[in-house]
């Protein structure tokens, strides 16, 4: 009972021989087959592989939104969701979109106005409160998307290719962005991606998945000291060795 | 950082010099406005050419100028305002209602498959049937004109804006909803929060083509019934034309044209603006 306990105070997140599966027309489609991981409470992890690793239906199942055929995945605390775009609402300001966060989350309505922006200073977007999404740069709206992360007032963030559609410079600023407030805030971060060295950038430790159906293959313990370069090179010799990792599950997972 | 999001500001968002902007707004008004005065000077000249060539008598087909007359001196009377009072109430009434029996059928028919498979065809044929085919059988059962007026406007005007609703909810982005539930939106909250306003533009869309049969049922049930006090503008249609009155005729089918642009292009400002929010229109102005 005791070890039981332990367990769950130590890690912010388990998965154990966690399977998905899709009708697809007549056809079973196994997106995810016995998938086992945990992550630490407070751990920045990885999830790099190709695409038809289920790398996203993982979150899905981890954030509610689709369900385990066999197996249990679970989440100690609250989740939150961030994906790779359009995913902000368009009709609401970037301060509307981190207040419907709040107001959700049963957040009085007197301090949802003063919090969003609060929230919004945080991830550097002050100033821009009243602009729309389709005003915004594809940066500026995953940060906005960030900030409402934020107000969700998780302990885990599952985050879907967040930066997959963005350009080099605001990728970067952002995987700065990202790693400062989850120092900050001591969050515990799944970030899926199909870039290694993003992956390496950001992990403490990075988890390949093998393509169709999708499991752990192979884990990597990034131990580099932050904040790390994408260009330095020990960060390229880990990212090349799993690149070549993913390769070959490509070319076998065919 | 503050020259990092100077950069990604868009383009459209940067503040443009705009050496004159009244003189520019101006110039706006007016590229909105000739095209339709052109329209307006070509209908009165051809109008007045067809009048001088003598095709018809000046009883039957009086000229713009006598026409105008005529509408000048119709605006001048009380009780013209009165009738045209009386059928915007009945335009207004049978209107809402339509509107809020829409939004709950096609709330109904999003949420429910069987709702879908039964109501959801009929809907279709019901916005091909001309409404006014239902005023004898309304009168025959309610018994009473007004009830029979506002049942034809509700008929012609609901089947559209359901049909507009539906289709903007079943429109919703699937990413939407995800996001919606992984905020932990679900059932009404994901309404209310999600899907309602989603399918905001596409409602809009239906309450305008609602506006129109709306007008049109009016007015032809208002061409059958006798007798109100006040005159509704539809009956003062029917007395003129059964006076031989073909300048007043004239006249009150401007006043019904106007009356029906007027509030169409309200619809359309309404559009506009909601497409704007929505991001659907780009970001000018």
């Amino acid at each position: 009972m005791s070890n039981l306990l332990a367990l769950s105070e130590k890690h912010a997140l388990s998965v154990e021989r966690l399977s998905v599966s899709f009708a697809h027309g007549d056809q079973l489609l196994l997106a995810l087959d016995g998938a086992t991981f945990e992550v630490k409470r407070g751990e920045f992890v990885c999830v790099v592989g190709a695409s038809g690793s289920g790398k996203t239906t993982l979150l899905n199942v981890l954030a509610g939104l689709d369900r385990p055929s066999a197996g249990r995945a679970h989440v100690h605390g609250r989740v939150a969701l961030i994906f790779q775009e359009s995913a902000l609402l368009p009709w609401l300001t970037a301060a509307g979109n981190v207040e419907l966060a709040l107001e959700l989350r049963g957040v009085k309505a007197s301090v949802r106005r003063t919090l969003a922006y609060e929230l919004l200073g945080r991830v550097h977007m002050a100033g821009f409160e009243k602009r729309r999404p389709h005003e915004l740069s594809g940066g500026m709206k995953q940060r906005v998307a960030l900030a409402r992360a934020l107000a969700q007032d998780a302990d885990v963030l599952l985050m879907d290719e967040p930066f997959g559609a963005l350009d080099a410079i605001s990728r970067d600023l952002l995987h700065e962005e990202l790693e400062r407030i989850w120092k900050e805030s001591r969050l515990t971060i799944l970030f899926v991606t199909h870039n290694a060295r993003e992956a390496v950038r950001l992990g403490d430790r990075v988890m390949v998945f093998t393509s169709r159906p999708g499991r752990v293959g192979h884990e990597v313990k990034v131990d580099l000291p932050r904040p790390r370069s994408l260009d330095s090179p020990e960060l390229a010799v880990i990212a090349g060795r799993i690149t070549d990792r993913l390769k070959h599950e490509m070319i076998n997972g065919r | 950082m503050a020259a990092e999001l100077a950069t990604q500001l868009p383009a459209a968002a940067m503040p443009v010099s705009a050496p004159h902007p009244l003189s520019r707004s101006a110039r706006r008004v007016w590229s909105a406005v000739w095209p339709k005065l052109g329209a307006i000077l070509l209908t009165v000249v051809v109008w007045q050419l067809v009048v001088w060539s003598g095709w018809r008598p000046q009883s039957q087909l009086p000229g713009p100028w006598p026409v105008l007359e005529r509408l000048a001196g119709d605006l001048a009377r009380v009780d013209f305002y009165a009738g045209m009072g009386l059928t915007l109430r009945r335009a207004a009434l049978g209107y809402a209602i339509a509107a809020g029996v829409a939004i709950v059928v096609a709330i109904l028919i999003a949420r429910i498959e069987l709702a879908r498979r039964s109501v959801g065809s009929l809907l279709v044929g019901l916005q091909s049937m001309p409404s006014i085919a239902w005023f004898p059988f309304a009168v025959l059962l309610l018994q009473k004109n007004e009830g029979a007026i506002t049942l034809v406007v509700l008929m012609g005007a609901a089947p559209a804006i359901a049909a507009g609703l539906l289709s903007g909810i079943d429109q919703v982005h699937p990413q939407l909803i995800r996001v919606g539930r992984a905020m932990g939106a679900d059932g009404l909250g994901l309404y209310r929060h999600v899907i309602l306003p989603a399918a905001l533009p596409a409602f809009v869309g239906g309450l305008k083509q609602g506006w129109a049969f709306a007008w049109r049922s009016l007015m032809s049930a208002e061409l059958l019934i006798v007798a109100t006090s006040p005159a509704s503008i539809g009956q003062q249609l029917q007395s003129a034309r059964n006076l031989n009155d073909a300048q007043q005729l004239l006249a009150i089918m401007i006043v019904i044209f106007v009356i029906g642009i007027a509030i169409d292009s309200m619809f359309g400002g309404l559009d506009r603006l909601v497409r704007r929010r929505w991001g659907l229109l780009g970001s000018e102005s």
